[in-house]
């Protein structure tokens, strides 16, 4: 059973406003029988050092990625990691995390990789519910295992790989890492360490439009009209476009898609998860170096 | 202190299940020192580490008996990183100049953390550890 939606006003104006739930809808609805509410960061320790009371954490790096294969869990290894935080395939899982919500947004695309139904963020995550000096704890949660469905992967709809992307020129690309690592100048975001790309720079034709621009100073998603200006405007994005979005591992892509398909409504965008650690180290693909988005190489069916 | 401090870091930590690891982390990350009062009244010594994503900064000293000491202050909202900071802090504490020139560039990653923390954070550790370094060496230049 869904828990129900948050009727805010700010919400109603995206496209799907089911999606998102505000500080206080969560203060409220918490404890509601059906409702999960998962931390997902950045910082691997953050959630140690405190967390909404009842909420259960999932790291990107140890509980959803393979060890094995560079790719995420399959459907076994899902719904275990479901079970053992308390999750069925009908509860409502509400996820926050740290820094704009960048890796809670990475851990709703996995969700919904496997189909997840009900799956919203908290506007403005983490940061927003400390500001308002809501509840934290550091008890740990005490979690009833459940029982999820093993349910196979559907990567097609929502995920891009290499060949994807060089069959895609000719379809916009949006590339929303910092504007150094668009250019070339460096391979990873401002302060933190090269990673070794073998080249920096972008993939032809994407435009740049740097993730946290869809983010304002208090971490909560901007407005309608303000995304509308990025993303229709600048970026020149059309309904119907077939778009593809990418940054480094694409977590940062996943809060850019999460933007485009539930607040902007665009049916058809994909993550390149691979993006430039694998693109920039890639045999026999193109790129573009500098600030303009360069020609359009022919697409590679 | 003991020259071999973080040797015994290492073992503690390769002793430990990879979950116990992130809570001994998460305990070096509360054990951070506090700067001492005199680096608390001026910011403008200490160096940012900027490998780092959170906002972490480092400041290292030579005692009159010739032993070493890295400050550093790292946000409370930054564990992992502060962690790391924590580590280098209580582990180089107290060794000559020559020992912690000599503990070697790849210590970060020997302490069985990479499959729990992600390698671009173990390389903000490794980026900690060379600046602690290079600031050493050119005290002991001046």
């Amino acid at each position: 059973m869904s828990a129900p939606f948050d009727p805010t006003e700010k919400f109603a104006t995206y496209a799907h406003p089911s999606r998102l739930v505000s500080t206080d809808w969560l203060a409220e609805h918490r404890n509601d029988a059906g409702l999960v509410v998962v931390e997902s960061d950045e910082d691997v320790l953050l959630y140690e050092v405190g967390h909404i009371p009842g909420s259960v954490k999932i790291d990107w790096h140890t509980d959803l990625n393979d060890k094995v294969n560079r790719d995420y869990i399959e459907g076994a290894a899902f719904a275990a990691l479901m079970g053992s935080k308390g999750i069925t395939r009908d509860s409502t899982v509400v996820i926050y995390g740290d820094k704009s919500n960048w890796w809670a947004a990475y851990a709703l695309w996995v969700f919904t990789l496997f189909g997840h139904d009900d799956v919203r963020l908290l506007d403005g995550g983490r940061t927003k519910w400390l500001a308002e000096a809501r509840e934290m704890t550091t008890d740990a949660t005490s979690v009833t295992p459940t029982e999820y469905p093993v349910v196979s992967r559907n990567d097609a709809p929502i995920r891009a790989f290499k060949n994807d992307v060089l069959a895609h020129f000719g379809n916009p690309l949006i590339d929303v890492r910092s504007d150094d690592e668009y250019s070339g100048v460096r391979t990873t975001m401002p302060a933190y360490p090269e990673e070794g790309a073998l080249r920096g720079g972008h993939i032809p034709t994407a435009a740049s439009v740097p993730w946290a621009r869809a983010a304002d100073t208090d971490s909560t998603f901007r407005t309608r009209t303000e995304l509308d200006d990025i993303y229709r405007g600048e970026a020149g994005l059309s309904d119907g476009d077939d778009v593809i979005a990418y940054c480094r591992i694409g977590e940062r892509s996943s809060h850019t898609w999460f933007v485009l398909t539930y607040l902007l409504g665009f049916e058809n965008v994909r993550n390149y998860d691979g993006s430039w650690t694998e693109w920039g180290n890639a045999v026999a693909v193109p790129i573009a170096v500098g600030t303009e988005p360069g020609a359009a190489p022919a697409p590679r069916p | 202190m003991s020259a071999d401090l973080l040797a015994e870091i290492r073992e503690d930590f390769l002793a430990l299940e990879q979950k116990d690891r992130l809570l001994l982390l998460l305990e070096f990350a509360n054990d951070l020192p506090e700067l001492p009062k005199n680096f608390q009244d001026h910011p403008d010594l200490l160096e940012r580490v900027v490998e780092c994503q959170s906002p972490v900064f480092i400041f290292v000293d030579l005692d009159a008996g010739g032993a070493f000491h890295l400050h550093a202050t790292a946000p409370r909202e930054s564990p992992t990183t502060r962690g790391f900071a924590s580590i280098l802090a209580q582990g180089l504490d107290g060794l000559s100049a020559q020992q912690v020139l000599a503990v070697p560039d790849d210590y970060p990653q020997s302490i069985g953390l990479s499959e729990a923390v992600s390698p671009l954070r173990l390389r903000g550790m490794s980026a900690m550890l060379g600046r602690a370094k290079r600031q050493l060496r050119e005290r002991l230049a001046a």
